[in-house]
């Protein structure tokens, strides 16, 4: 339902950001624009699809963009040319009463530094957007209180923010941003500020949440193994372009560049690329029967242990899809690209 | 030709007579046009504050006492600012400076109450728009560097000796600490706060009052502090415009040289200053708790 199209998005910071479009055109390089125009180049020609539902993982590193993109979608930000189309509607365009409406009913957001009322309590920050909807305190606190316990924050309702940890924090701003019932969550690196272990248990809680929520995501990460976790589809963002679009085994198998190859060098690709991505095509196979969504991590012993190191891949229903070699699953593991 | 340089070319005395006649002349013609308009514009005003100081004057000393008592406990959470305020309030009672606290208090309120409300809107407003703030940020240090008496002046000769000259001078001098640490507190609001409330769809309003003032709070308490601590140093100069109170007593003695007099009619002053602060401030300080530990302290 919520699709969210962007389409040939720009932004440019500087004195006039409209004047330089014309050269960006043309393909003036980031660094040409800030030394001869004194312009500082955000975005640069984004098209991008967002399915509904799913969760969309933009990747890049600090200074690539992804924030200011992010941004964009709830038009926080006003890009210098391009359009946002969510529900068939240019958001770019909608006069400033619409935008506070779809702000508040269609796309909500969850905050790295988690953005909480320091003077509100739990309770009060996850009602916040009820509240401004324009909804009663009793119906507010009822929904807020659901959303506390979805987030086992149990018990906390009368904390105060600076009274609690930041994993704890940002379930607050999580169930914050849920609390609104909006079909579009803005997830700005929203896990990147909390420890490792912590960062992975807010990851399990995010997806889920999300197998029953089907939300359309989009999550911003500067880190690989984050986006490969939870992403439906990844996008690679650098220097205000988007390099590379697809799902996780995608990038891991076909990286388009080398920057893309540097990133995921050390990824544990045994865990992540699906068997079925390697197999050869075919209907009669021999060896061992292997489900097609196995990772190969989990088939690789299975194949080890057969004599001739062929095993079939097989649908849920038993039908042979194709077969796969000791050898395959070797290449895929080992990142070889020749 | 040396002359040029040994005395400072000036304008012709009878050139600077005429400048000086135009304006006086000017203003009086407006005073003599609008004056009683403008009195007749402060009269609520006058009511307000004569209703104020003779309902603390006429009642009954134990009840003032243990109102000002529990509006310290109220302010400070403490019984140590109440004691000392109920001591001080039975000394200067004691020494016959009852009534005279009275109307101190009454137009210290009055003057404080007049300049929150002028002050706080505009202090938001230059917190808003930034050419409001380059506007109103010399007017500001005018208003409290300009020797006083030159401000009293125009207001005496439109309004008169009264009352309502001296809580506008007091206003005058007082309200510009309210005003630039609204503008500073809203200012200083955290960015990400702001940007999340904006995220979730809040208008103007719903910003400002459910984000930025409650986080402004620490700072515009601190304002009106200090806006207090202003007017209570302006009551001697209101006094020589006929404002009654403390500052009468103290004027008195610097004419006739009466050191006890003014002695006690000054610590009087200070000890109000005192309780007045310590509570604001220990009031203060209670509002920033919920933001401990958080970078919006």
């Amino acid at each position: 339902m919520t699709d969210i199209s962007i389409q040939n998005l720009y932004k440019v910071y500087g004195n006039n950001p409209k004047g330089m479009m014309k050269y960006l055109l043309k393909g003036i390089t980031k660094k040409d624009l800030l030394e001869e125009h004194s312009h500082v180049l955000g975005l640069r020609n984004i098209n991008l699809d967002i399915k509904s539902k799913k969760i969309h993982v933009i990747m890049g590193l600090s200074g690539s963009g992804k924030s200011t993109l992010i941004r964009h979608l709830n038009r926080i930000i006003e890009p210098t040319a391009g359009r946002v189309i969510v529900d068939g509607k240019n958001i770019i365009e909608i006069s400033e009463d619409e935008l506070r409406e779809f702000r508040r009913y269609k796309a909500s957001m969850v905050f790295q530094k988690f953005g909480l009322l320091p003077h509100r309590t739990v309770i009060q920050n996850v009602s916040y957007g009820l509240l401004i909807q324009g909804k009663n305190k009793i119906e507010a606190n009822q929904r807020a209180q659901k959303w506390i316990d979805r987030v086992a924050l149990t018990g906390f309702e009368n904390n105060y923010p600076h009274q609690m940890s930041g994993g704890m924090q940002q379930r607050v701003g999580l169930a914050r941003a849920l609390a609104t019932d909006a079909g579009i969550l803005l997830m700005d690196e929203a896990f990147s500020s909390l420890d490792p272990l912590i960062r992975t248990n807010m990851q399990d809680m995010l997806l889920d949440l999300q197998k029953e929520l089907n939300k359309t995501i989009v999550f911003i990460t500067h880190d690989i193994n984050e986006a490969i976790r939870i992403g439906v589809n990844i996008s690679i963002l650098r220097d205000g372009s988007i390099i590379q679009t697809g799902s996780p085994e995608d990038i891991l198998l076909r990286p388009k560049d080398n920057y893309i190859t540097d990133f995921i060098k050390d990824i544990n690709r045994g865990r992540v690329i699906k068997i079925s991505s390697i197999m050869k095509k075919t209907n009669i196979a021999n060896g061992p029967k292997i489900l097609f969504n196995k990772s190969i991590e989990e088939a690789l012993p299975i194949i080890a242990s057969t004599s001739d190191s062929c095993a079939a891949i097989v649908d849920d229903k038993g039908k042979t899809l194709g077969t796969v070699s000791l050898d395959s699953v070797i290449a895929a593991i080992s990142n070889n690209r020749n | 030709m040396i002359d040029f340089f040994t005395e400072f070319p000036e304008i012709s005395r009878s050139g600077l007579r005429d400048i000086k006649n135009a304006i006086d002349n000017a203003f009086r013609s407006f005073s003599r046009s609008y004056g009683e308009s403008i009195e007749i514009f402060f009269d609520p005003l006058l009511w307000f504050l004569i209703w104020f100081e003779k309902l603390l004057v006429n009642t009954p000393w134990p009840i003032i006492m243990l109102i000002i008592a529990s509006l310290c406990y109220l302010g400070s959470r403490n019984w140590k600012l109440p004691l000392a305020s109920i001591l001080t309030f039975t000394l200067i009672g004691y020494l016959g400076m009852w009534e005279d606290t009275m109307s101190t208090i009454a137009l210290i309120s009055v003057a404080t109450l007049l300049c929150i409300i002028i002050g706080m809107p505009l202090g938001i407003w230059m917190a808003r728009y930034d050419r409001v703030q380059k506007t109103l940020n010399p007017l500001l240090d005018v208003m409290q560097t300009i020797p006083i008496f030159v401000y009293l002046l125009p207001v005496l000769m439109l309004l008169g000796i009264g009352k309502v000259p001296g809580l506008i001078a007091i206003c005058v001098y007082a309200m510009p600490p309210i005003i630039r640490l609204t503008n500073l507190g809203i200012r200083l609001v955290d960015k990400d706060i702001l940007e999340a409330a904006n995220a979730f769809g809040a208008d103007t309003k719903q910003r400002l009052i459910e984000v930025q003032i409650p986080l402004a709070l620490p700072n515009i308490f601190a304002g009106i502090n200090q806006t207090i601590m202003m007017a209570l140093a302006m009551v001697v100069i209101a006094s020589m415009i006929g404002v009654r109170g403390l500052g009468i007593p103290v004027l008195q003695a610097i004419q006739n040289q009466y050191l006890a007099l003014g002695l006690m009619n000054g610590l009087a002053i200070v000890a109000l200053a005192i309780i007045f602060d310590r509570s604001l401030q220990r009031y203060g300080e209670r509002l920033q708790k919920h933001n401990n530990g958080h970078k919006n302290d």
